[in-house]
Formats: structure tokens, C-alpha cells, sequence
């Protein structure tokens, strides 16, 4: 039974990480209805930013400046590429996504470097063991885990009060459903994708300091992208609470599967559970657990 | 709700010899007309004859190659919409532009965004000043809910209401703001009968009751005589008609234009 315990509990510390990334997704897609094809490659640049800044600065201090890289990052990006392409299709903006990832991530490594960086947030390694009342020696988990897991809920609280109770999210909403009403009720379009980028660039800045610290910062992280794909599409696109218990199913599912499942079907289960499960949400409930309902009219 | 009754005072906005065109198709040319305070202005004319155009040049989402436009005293320069709607022009749109996942009352409150003054802060601590600023907008978005007789229909998705109550919202949303000039583009486009008659009644009311100064494209020419106070009307771009109903229903330029010449 501890054993179980254990590899559902492991499950949903790898789910948080996850989760994290799909966040970031969720608010540019929120905000804009665009699907934001560069969250993975911002996810590496801030850490890649971050990870070379302490070599020169205390941690304290490159956290802030990664913090403003990452807005001045937003507002050349709402400059260069979203400015102009106000009022286009949602593919349009999609591609220009595609384009921004591309850059990102050749420009990022053309001035940080493409090596591996460790990045030491001073959270121990080594695994501790909680529950020990409840369980004969305890659960395993790693501290880095419940860090990443307490960085998490507090994001998740933040955004989920920003978004449902401040004027900035109601603009917000009002920006994601229809560009010209929002400008017609007097919400300033540029304003709003400046906010809304920089909060993302933000989020891949959590993303990406806590994926480095347990992965050590590299380009496998812009990867990682991927895997908050199928995360997105059970949650639902337009769901911060959906991102995040999301990120939690698929975590979970992955490790029960692969331990429980692996024998039957011979492993590697980890690596497809995910898709699998997104696929059979597109077939039966496209717009995820927690995802606006898809309105059509006839 | 008090009435404060019609008044029919200065001129609110002034349109000069305005002149619009996208590439090569002149979609207004050397247009002018204006529009007094509290009073119910129409703009009407054959398809394609630049309605829209000029609305959208009054908002902020055009700006006119030529010409002046005059607001509340001050010439305007090249103003976007966000800006227009701070300076109180509302607007509602001829295909509808909703916010088709919120509820009625989310959509009728956004229009109330820019009367919202409490910071990120405080609204995300939902206290003391922030929590009763947030009461004043519930209400004020209530009394328009009551105003538009749209209360059974609050909580649900406006994607999901019929053509007749989503163009009732939208303009719900529009008055939210509580605008000083209200811009309509054909509200009773594809309604019912039935439906055209309340549409006109809370046209009327909003007028008579808030003083709102409306400017309006109609399409269905009983309505816009038996609304408006004054009528302008395009053809292609240019204005060739304008005056009281009876005038321009007499001139034989829009004869002409809704009936064709005969040669």
C-alpha cells in the first residue's frame, strides 16, 4: 500500500511540472486566443538567462533581472510581431508563435551557450520521508518535488484571483473572445498582450527554474513543451484550475501506468499515456474538464 | 432611474467634410454632418453606400485620410477605440460582436470596465473599498438587465441566446458604460417583428430616460422615421440628403437612391 502511495504521489510532484508549463500556454490563449507555440522556448531562455546570471550575481538578485528580461522580452514581442497582425486569423498568430520559438531558441543559446548549466536553488537533493506515522517507513519523495509543489499552488492562487477578480482579467476574458468588442468597450488590445506576455514569460521563468534545477538547464527542457500539450487539451485550453489538475492526471496516470501497466504491455507506457489520453479527449470531450464550452450555433 | 427627460441641446459631434478610402475604393468622400445632444440621429442609405464606414470612423477603428471630426468641443486627432470608449462613445455592431463564452451579466459588466477604478490589488483582496465598488457595478449592471427585461436570461452563455436577446445584451453592454454618445449599427437587422417593436421602445426609453445622445443605421425605413429626430443619408459614399424624416422622406434624391431613377 506505501508503495502505491508512493508511486501516486511521485505521479503528481511530476505532474505540478507539468502543470507549470501549461500555464503559461493557458494565459497567452486566454488572453488572445492564440496558441503560443514559444512557451517551451521561453521556458529555456528564461532558465538559460537565469542560470548564467548567477554565476555573476547572487540568486536573490538574478531572479528580478530574469523577472525584467523576460517583460522587456514581452514588450518586443508585442512590438515586432503582434502590433502588426492585429485583428489576423488565430493561424496567423499561431505561426508567427512558430517563428518567435525558432528565434528564441537559437538566440538564447547563441548568447547564454548551449552547454548543460546546473542551477542550485539550495534545496537539498537528498529524498526525505513524510507520513511515517501513517506508513512503515514513511513515503519517498524528493524535496525538490514539494518545493516545485508549493511554487505551483501559489501561481495557481495568484492567477486564478488575477483572472476572476480584477478588471485586468475581465479585459482579459473580453481580449480572448472578440478583439474589436474589447476595443469598442475601451480595453487598449496592445496593453493587455503586454500584461499578458510578460505574466507568461514570468510563469516560464517558474518553469524553467524549477525543470532546471531538477534536470540541470539544457535544451531538452524547450521539449517539455510538448508534454503540456496533452495537459492543455484535458484541461481545457482556457482553464488555469484545468492546467493544473491536468498536469496532476497526467503525471499520475503516467506513473501508475508505467508501474502497474509496464509488465502487461512491456514499458515505455510513460512516454505515449499522455497522448493517448489526449486523443481520446479530443474524440469524446474536445474542450477539456474545464475549458469554455464550445458554443455553435446552427 | 430618473427622467431627466428630452432635451435637444448643442452639437455633441461634429463631422467634417470626411473622406475614407482603402486603397482605391473611396468608401466616403467629403462627407459632413453633425450631432446635437440628446437627440436621435439616423444615418441611412442603400448597401454599401459607407454607414458602417462612418461609425467606425467615429470610434476610432478608421481614421479618415481627410477631414475634421469634432467631439464634445475638441477636435479629435487620430484616436483609437479604446480611447473613443474612455471618452464616452459606446457601440454596438452590426454582426454582433459578443463575448460568446461569458454569461449576460459577465458581458454586460465588461462594458462597465472602464468605471472600475480599484487597483489589481485591493480587487484581489475583495476588501473594504474595492468590495463596495464591486456592489455598485452588480447594481448598476442589474438595473440594466430589469431595463432590458433580460433577467431570465442572466446567468447563461449569450453564444447560446437567440439572434433577438443577444443584439438586446449587446446593447446592454454598450449602455453599461454609460456612454455620452451611443452608436447603434442596425440594431434590428434580421428581427421579427415583435422583436423590432421592443428593440425600438428601449431605443426610445434610453434616450427619453438617460438623455443618451444616439446615432443609428437602420435599414428598415418605417423604424427610422418613426425614431429619429434627424436622418442623414449616403449613396456611395457621399451624403446627398439631409433633415427631419418628412424632409428627406420628401427629397427626391432618395427617392431616387432607394427606388432608382427612372430614365
Amino acid at each position: 500500500m506505501a508503495f502505491f502511495f508512493e508511486v501516486v504521489l511521485g505521479g503528481l510532484l511530476a505532474g505540478v511540472l507539468y502543470s507549470l508549463v501549461a500555464l503559461g500556454f493557458v494565459l497567452i490563449f486566454k488572453a488572445s486566443g492564440v496558441f503560443n507555440f514559444a512557451q517551451g522556448a521561453m521556458v529555456l531562455f528564461a532558465a538559460l538567462t537565469l542560470v548564467r546570471l548567477t554565476e555573476w550575481v547572487p540568486f536573490w538578485l538574478a531572479f528580478p533581472i530574469t523577472c525584467a528580461v523576460m517583460i522587456v522580452l514581452a514588450f518586443i514581442i508585442e512590438r515586432i510581431v503582434l502590433r502588426p497582425l492585429v485583428n489576423q486569423e488565430g493561424i496567423i498568430l499561431f505561426m508567427a508563435t512558430l517563428g518567435i520559438a525558432f528565434f528564441l531558441e537559437g538566440f538564447g543559446q547563441t548568447i547564454w551557450g548551449s552547454d548543460i548549466y546546473t542551477l542550485n536553488l539550495g534545496i537539498p537533493k537528498d529524498p526525505a520521508f513524510i507520513m511515517e506515522w501513517l506508513f512503515d517507513g514513511g513515503l519517498l519523495v524528493d524535496k525538490l518535488d514539494l518545493f516545485a509543489a508549493a511554487v505551483a499552488g501559489a501561481l495557481v492562487v495568484a492567477l486564478a484571483l488575477f483572472f476572476q477578480k480584477t478588471r485586468i482579467g475581465l479585459a482579459l476574458r473580453a481580449v480572448a473572445d472578440d478583439h474589436q468588442a474589447a476595443q469598442s468597450i475601451g480595453v487598449p488590445l496592445n496593453y493587455i498582450w503586454l500584461v499578458v506576455w510578460s505574466a507568461a514569460g514570468i510563469v516560464a521563468l517558474v518553469a524553467g527554474m524549477v525543470w532546471g534545477a531538477k534536470l540541470g538547464v539544457q535544451f531538452s527542457i524547450a521539449l517539455v513543451a510538448l508534454k503540456a500539450l496533452p495537459v492543455l487539451i484535458l484541461g481545457g485550453f482556457t482553464s488555469v484550475p484545468g492546467a493544473i489538475i491536468g498536469g496532476l492526471i497526467i503525471g499520475m496516470g503516467e506513473k501508475i501506468s508505467e508501474v502497474y501497466l509496464g509488465p502487461v504491455f512491456g514499458g515505455g507506457i510513460e512516454n505515449w499515456f499522455a497522448y493517448m489520453l489526449a486523443l481520446i479527449f479530443l474524440l469524446f470531450r474536445p474542450q477539456g474538464l474545464f475549458g469554455d464550452r464550445i458554443i455553435e450555433r446552427v | 432611474m430618473s427622467s431627466t427627460g428630452r432635451v435637444i441641446g448643442d452639437t455633441l459631434l461634429k463631422i467634417e467634410n470626411i473622406s475614407l478610402s482603402f486603397g482605391g475604393v473611396r468608401a466616403l468622400s467629403n462627407v459632413s454632418f453633425d450631432v446635437r445632444k440628446g437627440e436621435i440621429r439616423a444615418i441611412i442609405g442603400p448597401n454599401g453606400a459607407g454607414k458602417s464606414s462612418m461609425l467606425n470612423c467615429i470610434n476610432g477603428f478608421y481614421h479618415p485620410q481627410q477631414g475634421r471630426i469634432t467631439y464634445k468641443g475638441s477636435v479629435r486627432e487620430q484616436m483609437r477605440p479604446h480611447e473613443a470608449a474612455a471618452q464616452g462613445i459606446a457601440r454596438t455592431f452590426q454582426n454582433i460582436a459578443l463575448f460568446k463564452g461569458m454569461s449576460t451579466l459577465d458581458n454586460i459588466m465588461s462594458g462597465r470596465l472602464l468605471k472600475m477604478k480599484r487597483g489589481f490589488f485591493w480587487q484581489a483582496l475583495y476588501w473594504g473599498p474595492a468590495e463596495r465598488e464591486e456592489l455598485e457595478h452588480r447594481e448598476a449592471v442589474e438595473r440594466i438587465i430589469d431595463f432590458l427585461e433580460i433577467q431570465a436570461v442572466r446567468k447563461m452563455p449569450v453564444g447560446k441566446l437567440p439572434y433577438g436577446l443577444q443584439k438586446r445584451v449587446e446593447l446592454g453592454r454598450a449602455l453599461a458604460a454609460e456612454p455620452d454618445l451611443l452608436l447603434l449599427d442596425e440594431p434590428m437587422a434580421g428581427m421579427n417583428v415583435e422583436e423590432k417593436e421592443d428593440m425600438c421602445r428601449f431605443i426610445l426609453d434610453v434616450n427619453d430616460q438617460f438623455g443618451t445622445t444616439i446615432a443609428l443605421i437602420e435599414h428598415d425605413m418605417g423604424v427610422v422615421m418613426d425614431l429619429s429626430d434627424r436622418v442623414v443619408v449616403l449613396e456611395y459614399g457621399q451624403k446627398i440628403a439631409d433633415g427631419t424624416p418628412d424632409e428627406v422622406r420628401a427629397d427626391q434624391r432618395v427617392i431616387d437612391a432607394y427606388l432608382g431613377v427612372q430614365h
